[in-house]
């Protein structure tokens, strides 16, 4: 019992962690995505489509990632090039995704939604590692993406906080002016953070089809982009941060399973909203976003 | 033609051209899906008449961003604006049936009105006292609020019997008649237009809608002006949800009558097109939610003839939004001043959406 919930909770946060971090670089350097969620749909979509018809996980995650980092490459030249409102853009572009995915569904796999299912991705158990009672299976018995996204964690910590790359990228976030007079460019960092991003959300997605539900329906994601949203904010834009807010959140939709199959007298969207409000509560009580970087939101163009 | 007019409808026609390559890339003729479309949302009396009561919430959700909009203030949120509305009147409409018609309607109305205030609301005060940016906030509100409607229809508001998620209806007396059966034509279609007329006035006719307005084009120099900003962004995102709130509650008093999980198709966001449309003016609003209204109702003939999803819609919503967004950029005005000249006459209402002025 106890050893399937850390099981579900860990599946649960894989998703929300991997676009997550992807957000961090990208809201490192000065902008928001709130396109993330479209990106994560085109993720899974492409992903499920690819590996469904031609049988292999490897061109799906290739899928994958072409396809979120298309989404974002759309959203990039808005945003970054013609200095469009982002938040506007990316409800779009989420808005874009939702209806596209859900266009091309239909006519691949006709309107009945019949199912089609793949084999879930394989796991590598870690030796002997995953036979420790209770934890192994929890830590040491998934598939590549989860080690991935966890490996990603100290990886992205240490190239924000201790390398070049890292402060031209946050100096881009902080003071964008300050960092084109110094021939960082301010365009070039932002696309590259939104490339990585895209590439991190579309496997983000393509977990979501490929490892957890193994089929596709219309708007899969159901909200886990603009979860990973939250785990920035709440993970107070450090990886660590990150990764531990996304295991919190990954508990509360686990527990939330279990208490619908329960029946008990807590209500199980009150688990289901927890990530929202946490979010709400964390911003209002820490005096909204001192934590952020400075210019996160504002568009920026070259004098 | 002034380009104020010009792009919007520039806007549709180049997503209409981007739709018809996805259309052929389905297989599909573009001509006999947007013929589809046409014949259902226009092609007979009760049609036409669909397509205006589609049109209704999407008018109300668009008021609210439109007047949000205008004060850059990025509500994201009209979609859990609408849904409080809806349960604030969806509850109290079941306790009415001992008044007359007139305050049982008026008091469900307000309901609604007063649940999407708060819900907005509280955006703004989290903006101007917590400097917690609205966009963010309303994006958590809409997940909260959904959620808050699936515990009531299945909690607390579950209909006696209990065997399906959904509230018991509201009183007869609290439902807003059909004026023309069996189309749905209600009260609910001339209360948007009023409001339509009551927001450009408030808008550009008083001075609260001037200091609106300034704040949108730049937040600092309002300041300097004396513009109280913090409690002009509470009050703005107030009567932004109380808007969206009364679409909500309308829809409740004379189409749905009940609550139930996934009340709104997402006409919060939506409305994001219909205002960007309209350029964010208030009388706009009713045409361009006219449009889409149009689009929600045709897209169902669309599937059952050309066999394509009703999906279609939101690719060409967020195209529409895509491409007006491109087209306020200062790239496109350069360009269109190297090949027509300096316009002059592009002095809109429209605050500049391809920019936050808060720096």
């Amino acid at each position: 019992m106890l050893e399937a919930f850390l099981v579900s909770v860990i599946t649960m946060a894989t998703p929300i962690l991997l676009a997550a971090l992807g957000e961090l670089l990208v809201e490192e350097s000065g902008v928001v995505n709130i396109g993330i969620e479209g990106a994560m749909l085109s993720g899974a979509f492409a992903a499920l489509t690819i590996a469904f018809f031609s049988g292999s996980d490897a061109l799906g995650l290739t899928g994958a990632i072409v396809a979120g980092v298309a989404i974002n490459a759309i959203f990039a030249v808005l945003v970054v090039n013609l200095a469009v409102n982002q938040v506007v853009t990316g409800t779009a572009v989420s808005i874009l995704a939702l209806g596209l995915t859900g266009v091309f569904y239909r006519k691949l796999f006709g309107v009945t939604g019949k199912a089609f299912m793949v084999a879930p991705m394989a796991k590598i158990p870690l030796g002997p590692l995953a036979r420790i009672p209770l934890l192994g299976p929890a830590l040491f018995d998934h598939n590549a993406l989860v080690y991935f996204t966890f490996i990603l964690v100290p990886a992205i910590w240490y190239v924000i906080t201790r390398t070049r790359y890292g402060l031209r990228l946050r100096a881009c976030g902080e003071r964008p002016e300050a960092a084109d007079a110094l021939g960082l460019g301010v365009i070039a960092i932002r696309w590259q953070a939104l490339i990585v991003s895209g590439a991190l959300t579309g496997l983000a997605g393509a977990f979501l089809t490929l490892a957890y539900a193994n089929t596709f329906v219309e708007n899969i994601s159901a909200g886990r982009g603009f979860v990973a949203l939250s785990v920035v904010i709440v993970g107070r834009w450090n990886s660590w941060g990150l990764a531990a807010a996304s295991l919190l959140f990954g508990a509360a939709m686990a527990l939330q399973f279990g208490l619908q199959a329960l029946g008990t007298v807590v209500p199980y969207q009150l688990f289901l909203a927890l990530p929202y409000a946490l979010t709400l509560v964390v911003l209002a009580g820490f005096g909204g976003q001192a934590a952020a970087p400075s210019a996160l939101g504002e568009p920026y163009r070259r004098q | 033609m002034p380009s104020s007019i010009a792009k919007p409808f520039a806007a549709l026609a180049l997503s209409a051209a981007l739709i018809s390559i996805v259309l052929v890339a389905l297989g599909a003729s573009p001509i006999g899906v947007f013929a589809a479309l046409g014949e259902g949302a226009f092609g007979n009396w009760n049609a036409c008449v669909d397509t205006i009561v589609k049109s209704c919430p999407l008018i109300f959700t668009g008021l609210a961003v439109s007047i949000a909009f205008s004060g850059a203030l990025w509500n994201i949120g009209a979609d859990g604006q609408l849904t409080i509305g809806a349960i604030a009147a969806g509850a109290i409409g079941t306790h009415l049936g001992d008044l007359p018609h007139s305050i049982a309607v008026a008091i469900v109305l307000a309901a609604g009105a007063i649940g999407g205030a708060v819900w907005g609301g509280i955006a703004g005060w989290l903006r101007a006292r917590r400097d917690v940016n609205e966009v963010i906030s309303t994006i958590m509100l809409n997940f909260v609020a959904v959620q808050m409607l699936s515990w009531m229809v299945h909690g607390p508001l579950m209909e006696p019997s209990r065997a399906y998620p959904t509230s018991s209806p509201i009183a007869f007396a609290a439902q807003l008649e059909f004026y023309f059966p069996p189309s749905r034509f209600n009260l609910g279609m001339l209360l948007a237009v009023v409001l339509a007329v009551a927001c450009y006035m408030l808008l550009f006719n008083t001075s609260a809608g001037f200091e609106l307005r300034a704040m949108g084009r730049n937040r600092r120099a309002a300041t300097f002006y004396g513009i109280r900003i913090p409690a002009l962004t509470v009050w703005v995102m107030a009567l932004s949800g109380a808007l969206a709130g009364l679409g909500g509650a309308v829809q409740v008093s004379a189409i749905s009558h009940r609550l139930y999980e996934k009340l709104s198709p997402g006409w919060g966001f939506e409305a994001i097109a219909v205002a960007l449309v309209a350029r964010l003016n208030p009388i706009a609003v009713i045409p361009a939610a006219l449009l889409f209204g149009a689009l929600d109702n045709g897209s169902q003939a669309m599937q059952r003839t050309q066999g394509i999803s009703p999906e279609l819609v939101q690719v060409i919503q967020a195209l529409v939004i895509l491409i007006i967004l491109a087209f306020d950029t200062p790239a496109w005005t350069g360009l269109r001043e190297n090949i027509f000249g300096a316009a002059g006459d592009d002095a809109s209402a429209v605050p500049p959406v391809a920019e936050t002025p808060d720096a």
